[in-house]
């Protein structure tokens, strides 16, 4: 049988490609001063100097107009990210049709329908209220209502959402009466969030707003403990390419009760009694966070920070959560669980490492998962030379204990920040102050996230909301082997002859999580950088023209 | 035809102006029709002898796209016509739009077509120009003329002054100018000298002093202009020279908005200090 800790014993690839820093004021260079200045302090080379001490990015901060960017907008990470996922709410998009349309299971988000109570999946429906000019001069509400009293008709949904794109902000439509109203006259649970796309910097606004309105409408409504032992909930998994059904096999053999996913293959009932969970999983920091900390104030549910993307991860993380629990049988069995997954992903990976090792990678996508997936590339033997976030804030990129440092600007003062205490009925601390003592001498780190830089090799690149001509230059200079984006990026990186791995979506690919989701993006990556396509990408003529001529007067 | 539009701070009487005036052109035998660019669709009462209009929005929406242009454009006092953009209630929806949405529909219809042979279009909008919507009548060149109407009062003539510095954007792109200021007199002290000073700052001119008058309320409360309601009225005169004088204006320029101490200063030099 293979060594659990065997995966772990990689080399790390060194980094053969030019000098970081001169790219780094390469890529600044070609800025106007002002433009430079503020693109040097989020283009950082990743140098540690004391045990913990990351260098200082700026991140969360607007783009500057012109740079052709990868950022999505607040309505994008509220009803598309967040609330997007789950399949028995009814979302509203109060606005005009592209809105809704193109928000629309873009992410690939996959849900079992059958897995309901009443087997109620609205996922495959685009709601919207296709508001046209006559709604834009006269007001919104009255379409809103009518299209909320029409869904309700129609499908019978146990709640309805409404979310507000731009023009809703502008002309002022109060979503949020108009739900109050329809929640007392249909007597289910409908809550709107004003997430007008135009707020905040980036998608980022949007996941806080989410997080705000689920924990305020939904999260802590039904106090019927589901049965079972180890009691946990998943945080910031959005069941892309079917991650989540992959995790939930890998729970169920380990023991794990899965009280509800935030939000992948989930359902309302889950969420409305996730308070009842013993602990809070975080995958996707960025998008979730506030859920996690607000939970813990209110209900006592401590959270840690969990990764089950990479073979090696998903075993840490999961010995991490049988620890939390103290439970010897458990303990055992996730050992036993590990023990039986791993040798056939070493297999994989040991037939397919020599194809991969010493390629390199970059990441450019999320909040997350430029940092996760650096994971399953170090299985592949692989190197990141450069990554960064999408949206992330400075806690995704340098660790939480950044945060009373981080500078409080403007824009993120216009994203509400909820005031939460514990609850006088609700609240149960799930650990003794003794018993977390002891797990944080074991090595659980509870509320902490340590960021991407700590896990990146020195003298990487880390670059936050890159742009276009910045992607193009590092692609230039550092000719990877594969860049993982989205779709926006994925044809003009190929147009370089390097092949793009979509992680919003994973193209037609998936699940990469968890021990088969290891195999299963091995064996694409394995194909995707040892495909020779890319070679013919030029023209023979181009190459090699077969006439050469010169000019009468040359 | 002279495209004209009729700006200045809520309250201050702009349609009773505009309507008067409109009156005094007619009755010189002018071709007139008024563009009521206001939510509340009263611009056109004192013509129309009452709040008789369906405005261009309302029909629009229950209409469809199926929309005359006899719907929405009554004639009213001496051959007037009567057009209101209308718009949301209080509080609800954006105006702005409806007024966008509400002119072009007019020109579509081809209210402003050669075949109507008209002499004078009239916009009056609602209040200052608080956002891109209200700007709409001296965009692309829809109005080229601009009177502000304004009196003594200090935040009128703050209004006054803001509404030049939209022209000034807007004249820089298009055509619009700025005719004058017609002081609707509220009988402030020395109002005349301090609104001609003002006119002089702003590098235009005080059109006419209107003064203040019972008889215009009077008319109003009978749904009619002065010169419809008592012609032989001082008060009626006052419209008539104030039509001629639009009539005859040749100046327009594009106006020098004025700082915010310099506006108080003057305030202070005609007002109080005087």
């Amino acid at each position: 049988m293979t060594d659990p800790a065997k995966i772990t014993d990689l080399k790390v690839c060194s980094l053969s490609h030019p000098d970081p820093e001169k790219i780094k004021q390469e890529l600044i260079g070609k800025y106007p001063t002002k433009v430079a200045r503020k693109r040097a302090k989020q283009i950082v080379v990743k140098r540690v100097e004391d045990e913990d001490k990351v260098p200082q990015i700026g991140a969360n901060v607007r783009t500057v107009p012109g740079l052709i960017g990868q950022r999505g907008c607040c309505y994008a990470g509220c009803k598309g990210v967040v609330l997007g996922p789950t399949r028995d709410i009814v979302n509203i998009t109060h606005g005009p049709i592209g809105c809704g349309f193109y928000s629309w299971l873009t992410r690939r988000n996959q849900t079992d329908a059958d897995a309901g109570p009443d087997g109620a999946n609205f996922m495959p429906y685009c709601f919207s209220t296709d508001m046209q000019d006559e709604e834009i001069i006269f007001g919104g509400e009255k379409k809103l209502k009518q299209a909320i009293r029409e869904a309700y008709d129609n499908f019978k949904p146990k709640a309805i959402a409404v979310f507000a794109t731009c023009p809703v902000g502008l002309i002022g439509d109060d979503i949020h009466s108009v739900c109050r109203e329809m929640k007392a006259e249909l007597g289910i649970n409908v809550f709107g969030f004003s997430c007008e796309g135009y707020k905040g910097v980036s998608q980022s606004a949007g996941h806080h707003i989410a997080n705000n309105g689920i924990f305020t409408h939904v999260i802590g409504t039904d106090d019927a403990v589901p049965e079972g032992k180890f009691k946990i909930n998943l945080l910031g998994e959005y069941n892309i390419g079917g991650d989540a059904f992959e995790i939930e096999r890998i729970f169920d053999a380990c023991g794990f009760t899965l009280v509800s996913t935030f939000s992948g293959n989930s359902g309302i009932d889950d969420f409305a009694r996730s308070h009842t969970a013993d602990v809070n999983l975080v995958m996707c920091h960025r998008s979730i966070n506030y859920v996690a900390e607000m939970m813990e104030t209110k209900y006592g549910l401590p959270w840690i920070k969990v990764n089950f993307i990479g073979a090696e991860a998903t075993a840490k993380s999961l010995r991490k959560m049988a620890a939390y629990f103290e439970d010897d049988a458990l303990i055992a069995r996730v050992e036993q669980v590990i023990a039986a997954e791993l040798p056939a992903v070493e297999t994989i990976r040991a037939q397919i490492l020599p194809r991969t090792q010493g390629k390199r990678a970059m990441l450019f996508v999320g909040g997350a998962r430029a940092h996760h997936y650096q994971e399953l590339f170090k299985e592949l033997g692989m190197s990141t030379v450069s990554a960064g976030y999408e949206f992330g804030h400075r806690d995704d990129y340098e660790g939480r204990k950044v945060l009373p440092d981080i500078k409080i600007d403007a824009d993120s003062r216009n994203i509400e920040e909820l005031q939460v205490q514990a609850d006088p009925t609700q609240y149960e601390p799930r650990k003794t102050a003794a018993a977390l003592q002891r797990l944080a001498a074991k090595g659980i780190k509870f509320a902490e996230y340590d960021g991407m830089m700590p896990a990146m090799t020195n003298g990487s690149l880390v670059i936050d909301d890159i742009s276009q001509f910045e992607t193009d230059l590092i692609i230039e200079r550092f000719k990877p082997d594969i860049f993982c984006a989205g779709i926006k990026e994925k044809y003009s990186v190929q147009k370089h002859g390097i092949p793009l791995k979509q992680l919003h979506s994973y193209d037609y690919g998936g699940p990469y999580a968890g021990f088969k989701g290891a195999i299963n993006f091995y064996k694409d990556i394995e194909r995707m950088v040892n495909s020779r396509v890319w070679q013919y990408l030029k023209s023979p003529w181009q190459k090699n023209p077969e006439l050469a001529a010169t000019y009468a007067w040359q | 035809m002279r495209k004209i539009a009729i700006y200045g701070k809520g309250g201050i009487g702009k349609s009773t102006t505009t309507q008067n005036t409109v009156a005094a052109l007619a009755e010189m035998g002018k071709r007139v029709m008024v563009v009521g660019c206001d939510p509340k669709a009263d611009s056109t009462r004192l013509l129309l002898g009452g709040l008789a209009q369906k405005t261009v929005l309302d029909t629009l929406r229950e209409e469809g796209e199926d929309v005359e242009l006899e719907d929405v454009r009554k004639k009213g006092y001496s051959g007037t016509l009567c057009t209101e953009s209308g718009g949301p209630e209080p509080g609800v929806g954006c105006a702005g739009r409806g007024i966008i949405t509400s002119i072009n529909l007019l020109e579509q219809l081809g209210a402003y077509a050669d075949s109507n042979d008209l002499d004078y279009v009239f916009y009056d909008v609602l209040g200052d120009v608080v956002c891109g919507g209200f700007a709409m009548p001296i965009r692309e060149g829809k109005a080229q003329e601009i009177y502000i109407v304004v009196s003594g009062e200090m935040m009128a003539m703050y209004a006054a002054n803001n509404i030049c510095k939209g022209i000034v954007k807007f004249a820089e792109a298009g055509g619009v100018r700025l005719g004058g200021l017609i002081c609707n007199s509220r009988k402030v002290d020395n109002e005349l000298e301090m609104i001609q000073a003002l006119a002089g700052k702003l590098g235009t001119q005080m059109i006419h002093f209107v003064p203040r008058d019972n008889m215009v309320q009077r008319a109003e409360i009978n749904r009619k202009t002065v010169i419809d309601y008592d012609a032989e009225h001082p008060q009626a005169q006052e419209y008539r020279s104030l039509a001629k004088k639009i009539d005859a204006n040749e100046m327009r320029v594009i106006p020098t908005p004025l700082e915010i101490e310099e506006l108080e200063t003057l305030l202070i030099d005609y007002g109080i200090a005087a």
